[in-house]
């Protein structure tokens, strides 16, 4: 196996054994961008020769110290809408096109304290708007399962990088399933935590109740790893919990044996693919072989989730993304006559489609008159579905679902029918609205060779129980750090 | 038919933290323009709010000071709309859960008291400034962005012009008691929104309101007051309807001008702050805060009429600001004479203050050297007149009484003997007036007396003096 192609703990194996060094690392990860970038378009923006010094630096410093931490070394990838000082934040909006931000992300000061290489910002949609990262007002981002398919969105750059070998890890946002999503499209872990256990502070909003952060990796170690770099209380984010810190590594091996999963077949409805059926079933008896107990659970309410999220999340984007007017930083139009038509062709130029349907969508939820039947109603639903996870989670640990309805589509598939790219984020939006944590995992193939995942749920704060469910999972499949055919032609 | 007015207000209060309400830049008033700035008043990309705990303790302790309740739980919410003063393009504010509700501040205006309701009072941000005037274009200065705000508003319980102002002055008394907020007007730091509207006396039914923004001083209130309500009224009397609107007060003009239609209003689309959590208020502390409440303007009013057995109306001048008050107390705390200190700080002080330029914010005079200068007033070691002149000079130079009076010789003549050559040799040289007196004209004394003072340039001591003029009178007469 090639360096590029190992494991965040694999690496740290050879680098504490000093049988590899940080530059070899860089080197290897930077020799394989070089190689795919091209296809995979998984970057908006690159600075090889940067984590190449950087590299350098850190070897010199720890040919002279004992110990190194996880992370040390480790070149990884953040997806564009975080916060980075001097290097260019696009959220691949022509709006953003120049904007330099004055200041970190607190992930990305984390992960620079942690001593992670920043190799890129990755592609995204719009904004993270969006389900196959096509929204992107940059560049298309390529499966590397297969070119010809998108790797689902919003965190498609983030989730190829990992899949191509071009990150060891990468990070994400979901809102609605934008971490997990493309996880699945692409066969790589990716996992939301809890909100408000990751700072969004420098996280460019999209809907501030719902964004989180969470990792991509190639397999569930590593995710344990990453998690454990980026959680943590932040007092310039008012939302974030304030909780004593813990190992995911710990009792990540600890088996299954007595946990309860869940089954509900309110995600196993109508659209969901039979391959994708298939592939869980077998998981839940994988399970089974391996002590767990399932149990059958079900929702009462989760039909009106994806509406609510729609409602919220729209409104909520109406106004975090009403604050790039042209005045300040970014893009201005060109030619205005007066205040408002600078800020109507600003807007009207600046935003792409998507962004501009959800602005529409969120400001007519809001408008007086309409709050009650959209806005404070999406409110109530949310209080429901909150109430039925808990419910639900009454009665087992942890629950089984796929990720998707279906393994990723062709690319320009649904981009014409808005409607239907909205129902590919129907497994993972009520967990974005019930704030509790989920991970997805590669969970088989279908037959055309493309990934499947699955989703493991909990309640607020079950990350470690996910981890120690997905890493079982993941050790009885042999379905870890996959790699696409993508691979075998470079 | 009869006409009434309904007058109901808004009062923008800016609040005396330190620094702003989501960030730590300081909101200090009158620096360079956007020095006090970091990403987050200037609502970049990404930033988070934290809210300033000092800003719910003034809130807080406004809301008491105005006999609120303070909600246990409320929150914060995003007033939506676009204007290049407001980096987020959302003013974060309180909408349906405000932290005070339902408060009540008694007014006397002719002699008749009535109580204002108080509808609620809310926390807000302040929105930064344009600068209109550049060669350049307009510019702007974000400065004033998150410069902590509450806003206070008043059930329709004003009827005149007079209430408004009665009313308004009342609030900024209590705020600048408590400490919650300068209430500098010159600086912005209050500013009056009023909604007015006429109805036939008697009526329950409230007519149609116009709203004026943004009236910056007292002057403005009642002016802008008057203005709209007799507009108004000439308006129905035409038979015309008034229309709902917000209209402009031009106070240089001295008229108010239609800004925009109940149509062009904005929809703010409120709803919840998703990036901060609730204020929640435990009991507790809001017990505390209402413990370390100071004495407030009326409480101090009786207290100084009882205590310090001052007259009603020295009572109520003394107790206008909360700077007037202190310094009165300091003073009566090392002299205790209430009522000559009040005398003159009612009437010696405001002048001097005047001609140097200062007020009693900025006064240069501590209550400890005006109690040394009322002490030699009191011990007779000046005259009174030479007080004031010693005072005029103490503004001045910034010497103690002490000093001035030593260096100018200005201590009084009390030694008898030689105030009995004196007057000896006036009574002498004005035998008209001896006769005047002997005439029983009393008067004639007080021509004598000033004549003393003008021979001693006013360092005798009026009562030495006086005796001994009857003294020598008599002897004359004899």
């Amino acid at each position: 196996m090639e360096l590029y192609q190992k494991t965040i703990h694999e690496i740290n194996d050879l680098l504490d054994k000093k049988e590899v060094t940080v530059t070899e690392v860089t080197q290897a990860v930077v020799n394989r961008i070089n190689a795919v970038e091209k296809s995979t378009d998984a970057y908006l923006s690159l600075q090889t020769e940067v984590a190449l010094e950087m590299a350098r630096g850190l070897d010199a410093e720890l040919s002279v110290r004992a110990q190194r931490t996880p992370l040390e070394g480790i070149p990884y990838g953040l997806k564009d809408n975080m916060c980075t000082k001097g290097i260019l934040t696009t959220c691949a909006s022509k709006m953003l096109y120049n904007f330099n931000p004055p200041y970190n992300a607190e992930v990305y000061d984390r992960l620079s304290e942690a001593g992670g290489i920043l190799l890129g910002k990755t592609n995204m949609d719009e904004f993270a708007m969006g389900s196959s990262t096509e929204n992107s007002a940059y560049k298309k981002t390529r499966n590397p399962w297969d070119l010809n398919k998108v790797p689902g969105g919003s965190s498609g750059g983030s989730a190829v990088a990992v899949a191509a070998d071009t990150a060891f890890y990468t990070l994400g946002s979901d809102t609605g399933g934008s971490i997990r999503q493309p996880a699945a499209f692409c066969g790589v872990v990716g996992m939301k935590p809890t909100y408000g256990l990751v700072s969004r502070y420098g996280l460019v909003a999209f809907a501030s109740s719902l964004d989180q952060i969470g990792p991509f990796t190639k397999d569930v170690e590593d995710c344990a790893l990453v998690l454990n770099a980026i959680v943590g209380h932040d007092a310039k984010d008012s939302t974030s919990l304030n909780l004593g810190k813990i190992d995911y590594t710990q009792n990540l091996k600890q088996g299954v044996k007595g946990l309860k999963i869940g089954v509900a077949k309110e995600f196993f409805g109508e659209g969901l693919q039979p391959e994708v059926r298939k592939s869980l079933e077998e998981a839940i008896a994988i399970y089974k072989t391996l002590g767990a107990e399932i149990v059958d659970v079900s929702f009462q309410h989760l039909d009106y989730a994806l509406s609510a999220y729609y409602m919220i999340s729209s409104a909520e984007a109406s106004s975090n993304l009403a604050r790039y007017d042209g005045i300040r930083y970014g893009f201005r139009a060109e030619e205005y006559s007066d205040l408002v038509d600078l800020y109507k062709k600003t807007r009207s130029q600046g935003f792409g489609d998507e962004v501009k349907r959800r602005i529409m969508l969120g400001t007519y939820a809001l408008s007086s008159g309409y709050y009650d039947a959209y806005y404070k109603k999406a409110m109530q639903v949310r209080t429901i579905i909150k109430a039925d996870f808990d419910q639900v989670f009454g009665g087992c640990d942890v629950l089984l679902t796929p990720t998707a309805p279906t393994t990723a589509f062709g690319i320009g598939e649904k981009t014409s029918n808005p409607l239907e790219m909205y129902l590919t984020d129907i497994y993972t939006v009520p967990v974005n609205i019930a704030g509790i944590p989920g991970v997805s995992i590669p969970c088989g193939l279908d037959n055309n060779g493309m990934p499947i995942g699955m989703q493991l749920l909990g309640p607020i704060l079950s990350e470690e129980t996910l981890l120690k469910a997905a890493w079982a999972f993941e050790q009885e499949s042999g379905l870890t750090n996959l790699k696409a055919p993508l691979g075998t032609e470079v | 038919m009869e006409y009434e007015i309904v007058i109901g207000m808004e009062i923008h209060v800016e609040l005396g933290t330190k620094t702003k309400i989501f960030c730590s830049c300081p909101t200090e008033f009158g620096q360079d323009e956007n020095t006090h700035t970091c990403p987050v008043c200037l609502g970049m990309p990404g930033v988070l709010p934290v809210l300033n705990e000092k800003v719910v303790e003034y809130a807080t302790r406004a809301g008491l000071a105005l006999n609120c309740e303070i909600a246990h739980f409320s929150k914060m919410d995003r007033k939506n709309y676009f204007y290049p003063d407001l980096p987020k393009a959302y003013q974060t504010s309180q909408f349906d859960l405000p932290i005070c509700t339902g408060g009540a501040v008694g007014i006397e205006v002719d002699g008749v008291k009535k109580d204002i309701g108080i509808t609620r009072i809310h926390i807000e941000e302040d929105a930064g400034k344009l600068l209109h005037e550049s060669a350049d274009g307009t510019l702007l200065d974000v400065n004033r962005c998150g410069v902590p705000l509450i806003e206070i508003v008043t059930e329709p319980d004003l009827r005149s012009a007079e209430e408004a102002r009665a009313f308004a002055e009342k609030v900024r008394n209590i705020l600048e008691y408590t400490g919650v907020s300068d209430c500098k007007m010159e600086q912005g730091s209050m500013r009056f929104d009023v909604n007015l509207s006429i109805r036939e006396k008697g009526s329950e039914v409230l007519g149609t309101r116009t709203e004026m923004k943004n009236l910056n001083s007292f002057r403005a209130l009642i002016r802008a007051v008057q203005y709209e309500s007799k507009r108004q009224i000439i308006e129905l009397k035409k038979g015309r309807e008034i229309i709902q609107e917000t209209r402009k007060w031009d106070d240089a003009k001295g008229v108010s001008s239609s800004l925009r239609s109940k149509e062009e209003a904005h929809d703010y689309r409120y709803f919840p702050e998703p990036d901060l959590v609730p204020i929640v208020l435990e009991p507790s502390y809001i017990e505390k805060i209402k413990s370390e409440l100071p004495e407030l303007p009326e409480a101090k009013k009786k207290r100084y009429v009882d205590e310090y057995k001052l007259p009603e109306y020295d009572a109520g001048v003394l107790t206008t600001t909360g700077v007037t008050a202190r310094f009165f107390e300091e003073a009566v705390a090392l002299y205790n004479e209430p009522k000559q200190i009040s005398n003159w700080m009612m009437v010696e002080i405001p002048p001097l203050l005047k001609e140097n330029e200062q007020s009693m914010e900025t006064i240069t005079i501590t209550p400890a050297q005006l109690v040394e200068l009322l002490k030699l007033v009191k011990d007779k070691v000046i005259s009174g007149t030479s007080g004031k002149e010693v005072l005029k000079e103490m503004f001045i130079s910034g010497k103690n009484a002490g000093d001035i009076v030593k260096e100018q010789g200005l201590a009084q003549m009390s030694d008898t003997g030689e105030l009995e050559a004196i007057i000896e040799k006036i009574v002498a040289d004005n035998p008209k007036s001896v006769e005047d007196i002997g005439a029983g004209n009393e008067k004639a004394y007080g021509f004598l007396t000033g004549q003393v003072m003008k021979a001693t340039k006013g360092k005798a001591n009026a009562q030495v003096a006086n005796e001994i003029i009857r003294a020598v009178v008599a002897k004359h007469l004899a």
